[in-house]
């Protein structure tokens, strides 16, 4: 039977990443509630055969259920009754399937109903998810806004919200409105602190993936008169309180099966999440960076059901007598959708393994004081997250655009028709360079690690490592790469100019990205041989993007930024 | 009220996927190319069984399955998906069994469990399509059976509405308890395995497994819920004459290997006649009827 778990090696390979024996010792407390639960694991190989399996019924239920939905859920799309969104019929179908497999709350703690999983193999059920249909992947994924309940709100909210989430209940964040989109601090949705302490919310919210969930998490201005980020708060809304309508969902271009609410907010009761004014500069960034790393995943998986789509049909598709595949200009296509498909997944799981080492040790130091040692550890892995999530998120969606639209090409005639999956793909692939900030969103998050050296730090440790003889040769192109980002970094910042630095932002975002998945493919083919090729494939391209970027910066004089500008407008 | 459910279940040859090496050159099957599996309309049978478990809170819901001790996997993927526990009915008298001695041996086990409001099973297996075990077991029991069910639409007050399939349409019927019901594969497709229930069950075993693993043996025996069942013909006081081969007044002659091979390909031209020509051809020859 088709499993989309079992027929991804890449998948199997992550999971038995050196790292993960770390991260599963410090997830599990050593095993702690090995004798309190009888679905808790004994032991790293114990727990590591339960992620093994879980994603397996994962796997199952992506490839038999959701992917044979997913045509459906696109045609029919969720419909807008009485103010109330009713999903496709089909989607009620996956949403059953999830909640029968118990595949919500998949990180939450044991003691509040959650399979107590890392990051790193929900994250793998999130890019099987995203294969079989993006747009699910939004209803499913937004569990992961269990995480801020559980990292910011009281004992009581979460005793009171998790175990919902783990039963099944589903989750939005409220945050953007018609005025505050990529600018948040705009936001204008109105909390009023009533005479018993409690809140309640008027105004209007738009762009609102899932937004007639049952558990909303809600950005909203508590402090009258503010203008900026530091006047909004958090609140939990409950959708059994009611008051809040949808008023329509939008007609999107992709991810059909996800409704996109505007919602209308009237005298809508709600809990504050922790503390006041700390809404959007504390929890909605530790919110959207959990959801950031969600949108890597999503691309991941799109990019490779882009790929596979596109490899079957060269391989059936006859043309001048023989299978396409086998003409060198379609077999390049191919190589280097595999090649960014691979360097994309490697980055993904490199980064949601330092997200699970911080994230863990942050929640221990809520249970006793961490050591020395533990301490130097989270604040090296909180640093990785926070260079590698905007990243991520940047280059897989942006390569997962690149691979849905070759996938079209290699359909030539066809892939333009509605016939075949691939317009799908390219249709669901093109919000996830938007979404949860826009990639040069990402660029302005990620180039502090380029100026701090957070990335160069980072490659000169892959630089360090002991490599197998025969990579040396691609060891010394990415060292050669390395020298010309670091030349680049240098010249840019050399010239005083903060819009000139703006403006070469992403080239130099890029470059060191290219290099960080060099050197991890680099790490898996150590391990795996399976990933040779997209690891000369991957670097062959690279080289020559960090080039062309190299080439660019050299060749511009910082003045010649005003024929791009427009500064009257 | 709460039920005591038995989902009878078969582990089976895959036959939906045959290859050509699918029968060896004697015309038995060949085992060793065709995956076990949990046979299809049994898995519709335990959606059944777990949909009452979920409508009648502390309903135990318990697999039963006869074969060699590798069946407990049929036990152990019951649990992954609801199920509370098995039996394996097990023995060396129960080898060659036709439909007679089957349902002979499990209604023993039935017996010997007791206690007992609902036997649910697939309609047949696909191994051997004979549909016949469910019934047989019915009425050596002697209770009541409802074949081809949809649905078992509810239990109320000791009687059971069952939504059944039969040639024209569908028919909703009522029966007491205890009875058989057997299921067939046009009912609700079983739930997936379940994420606490895998981590759970994914050591339990049947005795003889367990003596075969030192390094978990003692870990299964600290825990009850992990002891699947294994009983054997004198577990359930079964008269080995009604045993196995012994048992089995059905007597294979010979099997025939039937291979479907394309031998001619004709062109049908996209009008009227041609098309009726076709069908009227495809009648005869019993492809479409």
């Amino acid at each position: 039977m088709a499993n989309f778990y079992n027929d991804n090696e890449a998948l199997k390979h992550y999971l038995s990443h050196p790292l993960m024996k770390k991260i599963v010792e410090l997830k599990e407390r050593n095993f702690a509630d090995a004798d309190k639960y009888d679905y808790a694991p004994q032991d790293f190989d114990d727990a590591v055969d339960s992620y093994d399996r879980v994603l397996e019924i994962v796997g199952d239920i992506c490839a038999n259920v959701i992917a044979e939905n997913a045509e459906e859920v696109d045609h029919t799309g969720p419909q807008v009754v009485n103010n109330r969104v009713k999903y496709a019929p089909a989607t009620e179908r996956n949403l059953e399937a999830c909640r029968k497999a118990g595949l919500m709350g998949m990180s939450m703690p044991r003691r509040l109903g959650g399979l107590n999983f890392p990051i790193t193999p929900y994250i793998m059920a999130a890019d099987m998810v995203s294969r079989a249909d993006a747009g699910f992947e939004n209803l499913w994924g937004l569990q992961d806004c269990a995480e801020t309940i559980y990292e910011f709100a009281s004992e009581e909210q979460k005793q009171k919200y998790i175990p919902r989430v783990c039963q099944g209940e589903t989750m939005s964040m409220d945050l953007t409105e018609p005025d505050a989109g990529s600018d948040l601090q705009s936001v204008m949705l109105k909390a009023t602190k009533k005479e018993d302490g409690s809140y309640v919310l008027n105004g209007v919210k738009r762009f609102i993936t899932n937004g007639d969930s049952d558990i909303h998490l809600v950005l909203a201005r508590s402090e009258e008169g503010s203008k900026d980020g530091r006047g909004l708060s958090m609140f939990i809304y409950d959708k059994r309180n009611g008051g809040v309508n949808v008023r329509r969902i939008e007609n999107k271009m992709g991810i059909k099966g996800s409704p996109t609410c505007e919602l209308v907010y009237k005298d809508a009761p709600a809990e504050l999440v922790g503390s006041t004014r700390l809404g959007l500069i504390k929890y909605v960034m530790a919110l959207m960076n959990g959801a950031r790393l969600g949108i890597a995943a999503q691309s991941v998986g799109i990019s490779e059901a882009a790929y596979r789509e596109a490899l079957q049909y060269a391989k059936e598709r006859q043309q001048f007598g023989k299978p396409i595949i086998n003409f060198p200009a379609v077999a390049e296509i191919l190589s280097l959708m595999k090649a960014k498909l691979d360097a994309s997944r490697a980055l993904l799981y490199a980064c949601s393994r330092f997200v699970d080492i911080y994230k863990i040790y942050d929640d221990i130091a809520k249970e006793r004081p961490l050591t020395v040692e533990e301490k130097k550890e989270q604040k090296y892995y909180s640093r990785l997250a926070d260079a590698f999530t905007p990243l991520a998120k940047g280059m897989t969606s942006e390569y997962c655009n690149q691979n849905t639209y070759d996938c079209i090409q290699i359909h030539g005639g066809s892939g333009f028709m509605k016939d075949y999956a691939c317009e799908r793909l390219y249709r669901d692939a093109r919000i996830t360079s938007i979404y949860e900030g826009t990639t040069q969103l990402q660029v302005v998050a990620a180039i502090r690690h380029v100026t701090t050296g957070t990335y160069l730090n980072k490659i000169r440790e892959f630089e360090a490592q002991e490599l197998k003889p025969e990579f040396e040769a691609v060891k010394n192109t990415l060292v050669f790469m390395t020298q010309q980002y670091a030349d680049a970094v240098q010249a840019v910042m050399g010239v005083d100019d903060s819009k000139y630095h703006d403006f070469m932002a992403r080239r130099l975002v890029e470059m060191a990205g290219h290099i960080i998945m060099g050197y991890l493919l680099l790490d898996d083919a150590q391990r795996n041989e399976e990933f040779n090729k997209s690891l000369v494939v991957y670097v062959k391209y690279g080289e020559a993007e960090v080039a062309r970027h190299a080439s660019f910066i050299g060749n511009f004089r910082p003045e010649q930024i005003e024929d791009y500008l427009y500064t009257n407008a | 009220m709460s039920l005591n459910i038995i989902v009878l279940a078969k582990q089976v040859p895959d036959t939906r996927n045959v290859g050509k090496d699918a029968m060896k050159a004697d015309g038995t099957i060949n085992r060793a190319v065709l995956p076990a599996i949990f046979n299809p309309e049994d898995l519709n049978a335990l959606e059944q069984a777990l949909k009452l478990k979920e409508q009648h809170p502390g309903s135990k819901v318990t697999v039963l399955t006869m074969g060699p001790a590798r069946a407990a996997e049929i036990v152990r993927e019951g649990m992954f998906r609801g199920a509370d526990g098995g039996i394996v009915l097990s023995d060396r008298a129960f080898a060659g069994s036709d439909t007679l001695a089957t349902s002979y041996a499990l209604s023993a086990a039935v017996r010997k469990i007791g206690d007992y409001d609902i036997i649910i099973g697939g309609r047949q297996a696909i191994d051997g399509d004979t549909a016949q075990v469910g019934p047989q077991i019915a009425e050596k029991l002697g209770i009541p059976q409802i074949t081809y069910a949809e649905d078992i639409i509810s239990v109320e007050d000791g009687v059971v509405t069952v939504k059944r399939r039969i040639e024209s349409g569908v028919e909703t019927v009522k029966a007491k308890l205890p009875l058989v019901v057997t299921v067939n594969g046009s009912a609700p497709d079983c739930r997936p395995r379940n994420a606490k229930a895998v981590q759970k069950y994914k050591y339990a075993a049947v005795p003889s497994e367990v003596a075969a693993d030192e390094a978990k043996k003692e870990f299964i025996e600290k825990r009850p819920y992990l002891s699947i069942g294994e009983w054997n013909a004198s577990t359930v006081d079964a008269d080995l004459a009604q045993c196995g081969l012994a048992g089995s007044p059905t007597k294979v002659k010979s099997i025939e290997n039937v291979v479907f091979t394309a031998k001619e390909a004709r062109r049908i031209e996209n009008n009227d006649e041609e098309l009726e020509g076709l069908i009227k051809d495809l009648i005869a020859n019993h492809t479409i009827g």
